[in-house]
């Protein structure tokens, strides 16, 4: 298992180097560059900034300089965040992202699984029914719209949480922002419990345990939960990297901090080193979650384990 | 002890604890900002959301009023020789820095040999560029920093020495790549030296906490000069990228200004918050820039036909909903020293239907009918309301034989097709830098040669007139502020008369401002001081 890990681990290195040369290339070649905003520059003052940041370079020697630079952990300057390296920004919006991706995981994930288990125990009856509903809500809204519509009831009507904003400790600012990550997550995992726990029980062994007299509750606990989560983990891999960078919405709306909205701003504003900074951490963060999801399919799955 | 005695004691205990309660209770202001800000280093900040910020944290010679005008800030007088070339400027005594060290005249020597250090690529350096070798220390032409007209005559005085008399250079000295720096904070901390655990400014606010993507907060200064009159002990400027999200937050009573708001909310407000949707003419335009450096737009009757063919009253009210007024000319309205007579064309005066005949004639004098269209590609960058103003162009263009091809792109690629010369036609927009009619006419003088290339500036469209450029020149020479406009006037005519680009309208500030706050007034600029304000509970 230990080696297995190792490979894993050791063969992410090329990857990793793949992923900074394609990136790096591509995002230059992509027209307009961070500097070609709505006022020309005096030709002076860009050739300045230019050098400033070495783009005047020849485009191999910065390519070079900025692996040299990320080999020694500097992932340089963000050059429309000027008063920030791009790895203080990361620095201080990571922690943020990983706290809410992680608590809106683990909601989604918890309710998502019971919902789906009551489902599929009651197939054809009210509570599959409303459940099939429900889910397709989130599923169906676009969060910008949900998180307006949360905003004004919670915040504006009701009162009970503040609408958006954040200071540290403030707990009660991230109950919507969380809810509102968590719900796509949560309807997803309930239908995919509730799918593949219908066709477990449905299969041979789970006829046998109820005909040698086990009880129902038993039947779940011991024999169909298992196999039932094999799709559903699958699934949490990619979930789960979703919530952890997918956040730009839940941020702009909620004015919170984090690093959600640089893949998508900094790519748009061609901030060079937070394009390739925040995809080198997503390259991480995939590769870390496959590692996991491989793992953890090998402990429910015995056929995984001696392929 | 009395029991009334024991009350008493109670009582007084109590209002006490509630006074000194309430006494504690810092009053701050939740100011919903807009965007991030990118910087707030003075000589590398550049929007207005970043001016709201280092404005509270840093102070010019000169700072804006209540009304934005210019009036004495860290200078507390000045005198200006009589050739207009010489300012001098007397610091104020108790002027100081938020780590207690007096501000001296050599903190601007610093600043501005820093603002033109080619090693700083500090974007806005051009605006100060009326001081003496400025440009040339720019450039690089010059290396030795002390030939620049900024100089300390002691510590608390300052001479500045301008290339030429410029009427607007006190207001230019209030923009925020004016502001004095502490050249020794800056060679500590190198590039971080603006987080909030190193930053030094004078201004009345100082930063305590910068959390990017969410807020920043600044705190009152114990150290400026004008501490006692602050009323507003704090304040917070919140990210507010989402304006329906902000509109939200200000309802629920979190924010207490907004910066902004959507143009489709302006009925909502106006209907359940009466007057405090703050909409004002603000200094800037909003145009359509035509490619004259080749056909069809080169010619003017085309161009004429495409301008007054454009019914620029319905854009403000019908098409953006927030009733920004018609553009036919080319300097604001209300803009500084620029004495005279609004230009408005004659034909802006005509019924629309008459124009609209009058266009068909020029087009079909030029060979296109609506049968026979001019086909022509419309440019703007990605933006809901861009996209409704040229959609509703379109169909103004439409009949009188001009079949538009929208094209939208990103803000970056955007302008990089501008600045290549690459469209027939684009959207631009301009907010005037300073309270000055030649910055908006100086974005159609000609190109200048650069080696084997020709530098265009922001004159997208490439309008030549060599009378407009002799035009620009001589007022730029000119010391008779009245004179001085007479010939800005006829610049302005005669750019326009060509058809040198599309008006639309002018632009509006758009700002949202709680009951509570008092001391927030509508000017211009759009630029209001938290020092003016204060706060009600």
């Amino acid at each position: 298992m230990l080696g297995y890990a190792l490979r894993r681990v050791l063969t992410a290195i090329p990857i990793v180097l793949l992923t900074i040369t394609v990136c790096f290339f591509i995002l230059r070649l992509a027209p307009g560059g961070p500097f070609d905003g709505e006022r020309a520059l005096p030709p002076d003052q860009l050739r300045n900034i230019r050098a400033y940041y070495h783009l005047d370079e020849p485009l191999v020697m910065q390519f070079f300089r900025y692996v040299a630079g990320v080999a020694q952990g500097n992932f340089g300057p963000s050059m429309v965040m000027k008063d920030f390296t791009v790895a203080r920004l990361i620095g201080i919006g990571l922690p943020f992202t990983l706290m809410l991706g992680f608590t809106a995981f683990i909601v989604g994930t918890v309710a998502g699984l019971v919902a789906g288990a009551i489902a599929a125990v009651n197939q054809n009856r009210w509570p599959d029914y409303l459940l099939v509903f429900v889910v397709l809500i989130p599923i169906i809204i676009p969060n910008f719209l949900m998180a307006n519509v949360v905003q004004l009831v919670f915040g504006v009507y009701l009162h009970w949480l503040p609408v958006g904003g954040y200071t540290p400790g403030a707990w009660l600012n991230l109950v919507l922002p969380v809810l509102i990550l968590a719900m796509p997550h949560g309807a997803r995992v309930a239908r995919l419990t509730r799918g593949s726990m219908i066709e477990v029980l449905g299969t041979n062994y789970i006829r046998t345990a109820r005909s040698k007299g086990l009880g129902a509750r038993l039947i779940l606990a011991r024999h169909a939960i298992k196999p039932a989560l094999i799709p559903v983990v699958s699934y949490l891999g990619p979930g789960l990297s979703y919530l952890l960078t997918g956040s730009l919405v839940v941020e702009q709306v909620f004015a919170l901090p984090g690093i959600g909205k640089y893949f998508i701003t900094a790519a748009l504003n061609r901030d060079y080193g937070v394009v390739l900074g925040t995809t080198i951490l997503y390259v991480f963060i995939i590769l870390a979650l496959n590692l996991i999801v491989d793992v953890v399919y090998a402990w429910l799955d015995p056929k995984v384990r001696f392929r | 002890m009395k029991i009334t005695q024991v009350l008493k004691a109670v009582a007084t205990a109590g209002a006490l604890a509630l006074f000194m309660a309430s006494a504690a209770q810092a009053v701050t202001l939740n100011l919903g900002n807009g965007s991030e800000p990118g910087s707030i280093d003075p000589h590398k900040a550049s929007g207005d959301w970043e001016n709201r910020i280092v404005g509270e944290l840093f102070e010019g010679l000169a700072a804006e009023d209540i009304h934005a005008q210019p009036i004495p800030g860290q200078a507390e007088s000045w005198t200006i020789s009589d050739d207009g070339l010489v300012y001098t400027f007397k610091i104020r005594a108790d002027a100081k820095w938020s780590d207690g060290q007096p501000v001296v005249a050599q903190n601007w020597v610093d600043a501005f040999q820093r603002l033109f250090d080619p090693k700083t690529a500090a974007d806005y350096a051009y605006l100060q560029y009326p001081i003496k070798n400025s440009a040339k220390i720019g450039s690089g032409e010059i290396t030795d920093f002390s030939q620049l007209g900024v100089k300390a005559i002691d510590d608390k005085t300052l001479e500045i020495t301008l290339e030429s008399p410029t009427p607007y250079f006190i207001g230019a000295l209030t923009h925020y790549t004016a502001y004095p720096i502490r050249k020794d904070i800056i060679e500590k901390f190198g590039d971080q030296w603006t987080q909030p655990e190193n930053i030094v400014g004078n201004g009345p606010y100082k930063l305590v906490e910068w959390v990017p993507g969410s807020y920043l907060r600044g705190v009152k200064s114990d150290t400026y000069y004008g501490k006692d009159s602050l009323k507003i002990d704090e304040i917070k400027w919140d990210n507010t990228e989402d304006l329906t999200a902000a509109l939200n937050r200000y309802r629920a009573g979190e924010l207490d200004i907004l910066t902004d708001f959507p143009a489709d909310q302006y009925k909502f407000l106006q209907d359940n918050y009466p007057g405090q949707a703050h909409v004002a003419p603000f200094l800037g335009i909003y145009y359509y820039v035509l490619n004259q450096e080749k056909p069809p737009l080169d010619n003017v009757n085309i161009r004429k036909a495409l301008s007054i063919s454009v019914l620029r009253d319905v854009i403000g009210p019908d098409v953006l909903g927030t009733g920004e007024l018609p553009a036919y000319g080319w300097v604001p309205p209300g803009t500084g020293n620029y004495e005279g007579e609004q230009y408005l064309p004659d034909w802006s005066k005509e019924p629309y239907d008459q124009r609209v005949e009058e266009a068909k004639k020029l087009m079909a004098d030029a060979g296109y009918t609506p049968d026979k269209p001019l086909k022509l590609q419309l440019r703007y960058n990605t933006n809901e309301n861009h996209q409704r103003i040229a959609v509703a162009i379109a169909d103004m263009w439409k009949q009188i034989g001009v079949e538009v091809e929208l094209f939208n792109a990103e803000t970056a690629v955007h302008y990089d097709a501008l600045r290549a010369g690459d469209f027939n036609v684009g959207r631009a927009g301009w907010l005037l830098d300073y309270d000055d009619a030649s910055n908006t006419l100086d974005l159609l003088k000609s190109g200048v040669k650069q080696g084997d290339t020709m530098n265009w500036g922001n004159n997208y469209g490439r309008f030549s007139d060599p009378k407009y450029d002799a035009l620009l020149d001589q007022a730029s020479k000119e010391l008779d502020l009245v004179k001085r406009a007479a010939l800005l006037h006829e610049a302005e005519k005669l750019a326009m008369d060509q058809f040198a680009a599309i008006p639309i309208y002018w632009y509006v500030s758009k700002n949202v401002v709680s009951p509570k706050i008092t001391g927030f007034e509508d000017n211009a600029k759009d630029i209001n001081r938290v020092r003016w304000m204060s706060k009600s509970e």
